[in-house]
Formats: C-alpha cells, structure tokens, sequence
C-alpha cells in the first residue's frame, strides 16, 4: 500500500488517447481450439515417436518377434525341416541357401532353432513379466493403499525375500524342479515381482492423498474403485516403464540359466543353450555362435531402448536421468 | 546410528536363514538320496551310513544339525567328488575367483567413474552420446556373449591375449574386461546422473562465485559429491560380478569357485550346489548389509527414519 501511494505521487509521464490502439477481443477466436487436444495417452505416445532411437527399438522388436512367429513356419514351408529334425550327413554346414545360418553339431538347421530359440526366450520374458505385474500390483497395491501396520510388516517381508539373490533362487528351484516352460518361468517370478510391487507401492502411497481421491471417497467410491478407477490407473506409467525394463532382467536371467543348462531342455532351443552348445566348436564353426549371441543381444538392448525412452514419454521431467 | 546397523543385520540374518531353510528343504525334496547307486547297498551297510551321516534322525533334528554345522562353517560332503569337504574344495578355489572379481570390481570403478564424469562434463557433446551408447550396449549384451566374443576376436583372430587360463598378467585381460563390461556401464550411467545433478547445484556457482580454481572445484565438489549413488551400487556390483564369473570362468577354462559351481550343476552335485549357493549368498548378503551402512556413513543427508522408503 505504501509504495503505491508513493508511486502515485511522482508525476505521471502524459499519454494522449491516440496511443492507445484497441485490442479486438473476438470471444469466438480466443474459443478457437489451435491444437488438437490429446489424451494423456496420445501425448505420451506422440513423445515416444519423435525419440528415434526408443522407435528404433520398438521397431526392432516387432520384427524379431514377427520373426519368432513367422520364422521357424518360412522355413518348415520352404525346406521342410522344423527345430528337431536333423540331417547327419550336413552338421556344422556354413550358412547357405540350403540354411540360411548354417546347421549345429546335430545337422539342425540354426535358422530355425535361433528362432525357436528367440521364441521361447520372448514367451518367458513376457510371461515373467506379466505376472511380475500382477502379483506386484496386487501386493504393491495393498501395502501402499492401507500403510500403516499392514504396510510395514509386508514391506519387511518382501525386503526379507528380496536379500536373497535372484539368480541363487532360480538357480535352486530350477536345479530340484525339472526344467520346463511352467518351472523356469516359477523361478524367476518368484522373487522377480518384489521390485514391481515396491514401485505400484511408493506411486499409491504418493497418490491416495491426492483431491481426486479424496473427493471420489466422500461420494461413496468403495476400495475397489478408488484403486482400479484412480490409484492404478494414475500409477500407470512407472508401472509401464518397469514393466518393460523387467522383460530384458527375465530374458537374461533364462538365458544364464540356460548356459548353465538348466534352461528349456533339448531338443527345444533357447538362445541361451544354443550359445553354451556352439561353445565347444565355435573357433571353427563361428556362425553357431554369431546368430544367437546377436539375436540375444539385439532383444535386451531393444527392450532397454523402449523401456528408456518410454520413461521419457512418460514423465518427460526425468529426461535425461 | 548402532540401533540402524543391529537392525539391518538382523534382517540379514533372518533373509540368510531363510536361505538355509530352503536349501535344506530343497535337499530333502530331490528324489533318491546320496547313497543311491547303480549296485544296491545292503540294508545293513546302508543303515550304518545313514547312521554316520545322521540321515536317520527325524529331519527335524537334521534340520537342527544342519544350521549347527552351516554356524561351524561345516557345508558337508560332496556327493560326486569323495570324501571331498564342500567347504575344503571352496576354500580351495575362491582365491582364483576373488583375486579375478577384485579386479573387475576396481576396473569397473574406476573406468565406469572416469566415462560418467567425462560425459557429464561434456553434456550432450560427442564424448556424451558415445558414452552413453557404450553403456547402454554393456547393459544389453550379456556378459557371456561378449566373454564369447572378445575370446574370438582379441584371443583368436588377432592373437593379442591368451584364450584360456590365468597363467600371465595378459590372460586377465579379457576375463577382466567381459566381467566388467556391465558394471563399468551402470556405474558410468549412475555416475552421469548424478554429476549433471551435482554440476548444477548452487554450492557449485558458489564455489565459482568465491574464484575457486576449476580443478579444485572438481575435485572437492564435483566428484565428492557425485560419486555418492556409486555407493549404492556395491551390492548389485557384487552380484553381477559373481553371476558373471559363472559363466565367464567356464568360458576362459579358469579353475574358480564358479567353474565348480557350473561342473556341480551339470553333474547334479547337490551338496556342493547347495553350498556354493549358500556361499554365494552370504556374500552378497554381506555386500547389501555393507552398501546399506557404507551409505548412511557416507552421506549424512540421509535421515536413518527414512530407510524404509524404496
């Protein structure tokens, strides 16, 4: 107050009307939308195309994952062999027409055990993952919505779990259970979903105090609504961006156990048992080695494009972390 | 301070014992037992066996002496290799293994922390960007596809190092170099992160402000600062470094405590996977419990009411 009795005692330099222009409020311009008004997803989305190289990697994995459908039945088609059939007469052949990345020790084609191989190592990445989601969401889920004594005691639980080293667990499982698709895809979730939860926990934890919540609450929205209505949905994007970094974690984790041949068992491929195999031979036959060990390396490093640039997208604040 | 490391150890503890359990249980749960073979065993003969090694006892006294003799450091006996001591073939060979995880382990410091720095100093430059494209391929090739690769390339083609065996200074290299790929590439990202945070704090501009030299600054504020996350890479390092070295000395023909492991494995030696994995776990518990207090020490930002979160 004082300072504006202040300022309005020093004389006012004189304008004359002339020099002011009118500014023309057209009220029907200013409702014009300029832009087109996306959804949080489409924005999302938007920021993930213009990041070449998370596009990159989400292209790449389309097609290796195009390729472990398609591949493995091109092949079949075209020469008529699948990843069992052997021919012992051709082992250790150099990639040719006849097969395109060469045969094995046993005259299997590798085009179609290294697509196989890439097969099974998707199926268990992704179905680690998945439920990695669920039992880390539902588990997350109620630590962080009740805190408290609840909280407390399963977060002590869960960080009792995981002080016990992942690949030690698997290993243990796997080396007592006979190795399948079913039992390896058990030990890894065993302890794998301890991360999700803890992240689908702090974001929960962060959100339940939010207006929204509060104001859903008092018109009566039950847990089950606040929780899958507004919590989980708003807690989506860590989630995503976990979710997709935790299927590389998995594919790796296969893979070690696969060179310790405690993977899928033959004669099923995996990328990983087939590296361990060409290990014996591989200063002669480079090739059995090569496709594999590519392949394997072209799926984490593509998941790990995404995954990086979808946290981007996400929440662009943490851009460049 | 005291009331926070008791706590942390006995959580320790308790994910250890857990361990235990389940690796005896695990035991009681593979079918057929030790004294299983192609010749049947007379009962008599059997039943002084079972006697000797107190399989006769109800298991919830084989359970009991079990933890006794884990306390004694006593992992029993391999059930492939004779009247070997599971805890004697150990000690045998983890002086290969840690001598080799030593020095991956100062490797990766030291490079991961030198790349990190470089990029955050020339933030979005070229140094930067081929930074991060390395640490990013480290993250995404396993470490037994590159150990693989570097044996073909540097070991056969080009000849430079030893493909096999630890005999000279030079047959490190390549084991060294495909154990610490990974880690060099989590400490050079950790180590980026958080000097482009430091680089932008106000203590920096002050330091500026007041005409410290540019190296001092780096040296007394930059880095100190910086290298704190690296703290909290320890344990993960560890493990990393000891899943690696699986692998890798499988790989590279090296006599380790992981080639025993594998070879345990493949031979479904189960008291000695039992005991390596126990082994293996108590270091890397032991390596967790030590990053939890090293960073509490280090960093007195941290409120020890905090510790829950994350």
């Amino acid at each position: 107050m004082a300072n504006e009795n202040k300022a309005n005692n020093q004389p006012l330099p004189t304008v004359s009307a002339a020099d002011f222009a009118p500014v023309d409020i057209n009220q029907h311009e200013s409702e014009v939308i300029k832009r087109e008004s996306l959804t949080a997803w489409r924005d999302t989305w938007e920021r993930l195309r213009s990041n070449k190289v998370a596009m990159g990697g989400l292209v790449v994995l389309v097609i290796i994952i195009l390729g472990a459908i398609f591949g493995p039945l091109i092949a079949q088609l075209t020469h008529g062999y699948n990843y069992k059939s052997n021919d012992l007469s051709a082992t250790n052949q150099p990639p040719s027409s006849l097969h395109w990345f060469g045969t094995d020790d046993l005259g299997r084609d590798m085009f179609v055990r290294t697509w196989m191989g890439a097969r099974i190592s998707l199926i268990i990445g992704l179905a680690a993952a998945m439920i990695d989601l669920i039992i880390g969401v539902i588990y997350g889920g109620i630590m962080g919505y009740f805190g408290g004594r609840v909280d407390t005691v399963m977060n002590k639980f869960s960080e009792i779990l995981y002080a016990i080293p992942y690949l030690l667990v698997t290993i243990l499982l796997l080396v007592v259970l006979k190795p399948s698709l079913g039992t390896i895809i058990l030990a890894l979730t065993i302890t794998g979903w301890i991360n999700m939860s803890w992240i689908v926990r702090g974001e929960i934890m962060k959100l339940k105090n939010r207006e929204y919540v509060l104001a859903s609450r008092s018109m009566g929205a039950g847990t089950g609504r606040l929780l899958f209505r507004h919590l989980l949905p708003n807690a989506s994007g860590p989630i995503i961006v976990t979710l997709t970094l935790s299927v590389p974690n998995a594919i790796f984790a296969e893979s070690f156990l696969s060179f310790l041949g405690l993977g899928v068992q033959a004669p099923i491929s995996s990328l990983g048992s087939m590296v361990e195999n060409a290990l014996t031979g591989w200063m002669f036959f480079p090739w059995r080695m090569l496709f594999p060990a590519v392949l394997i390396s072209v799926i984490m490093l593509a998941f790990n494009l995404l995954g990086d640039g979808l946290r981007d997208a996400l929440d662009p604040s943490l851009k460049n972390k | 301070m005291a009331r926070y490391i008791t706590s942390k150890f006995l959580y320790t503890l308790l994910s250890l014992f857990i361990l235990i359990t389940a690796t005896f249980f695990l035991m009681k749960a593979i079918p057929g037992d030790p004294f299983m073979s192609e010749k049947a065993v007379p009962a008599p003969i059997r039943e002084r066996l079972e006697a000797q090694y107190g399989l006769d006892k109800p298991e919830i006294v084989q359970y009991v002496n079990y933890l006794g003799n884990i306390v004694q450091g006593d992992l029993g006996i391999s059930m492939k290799k004779l009247n070997q001591e599971v805890s004697h073939i150990i000690g045998q060979t983890f002086g290969v293994s840690l001598k080799l995880g030593l020095i991956a382990v100062v490797v990766s410091t030291i490079i991961g922390v030198a790349l990190g720095l470089l990029a955050a100093l020339y933030h979005r430059k070229m140094i930067d960007s081929v930074v991060m494209v390395l640490a990013v391929l480290g993250i995404a090739v396993p470490s037994f596809v590159l150990a693989s690769l570097i044996q073909y390339v540097f070991g056969l083609k080009l000849d430079l190092f030893p493909i096999t065996g630890l005999k000279s200074a030079l047959g490190y290299v390549l084991p060294v170099a495909a154990l610490s790929a990974q880690p060099i590439a989590f400490i050079a990202r950790l180590t980026r992160s958080s000097m482009l945070e430091v680089l932008h704090a106000d203590y920096i501009k002050t330091a500026k402000a007041k005409g410290l030299k540019w190296p001092a600054i780096l040296w007394k504020h930059v880095i100190r600062n910086g290298i704190l996350p690296v703290v909290t890479y320890i344990g993960p390092m560890t493990a990393n470094v000891i899943t690696g070295s699986v692998v890798i000395e499988r790989i590279f023909g090296i006599g380790g405590i992981g080639k025993v492991y594998v070879d345990s494995i493949t031979n479904r030696d189960y008291t000695m996977i039992m005991g390596i994995t126990l082994f293996y776990g108590i270091i890397l518990m032991f390596a967790r419990f030590v990053t939890d207090i090293v960073y509490v020490l280090v960093d007195p930002r941290i409120k020890l009411t905090s510790s829950k979160e994350g």
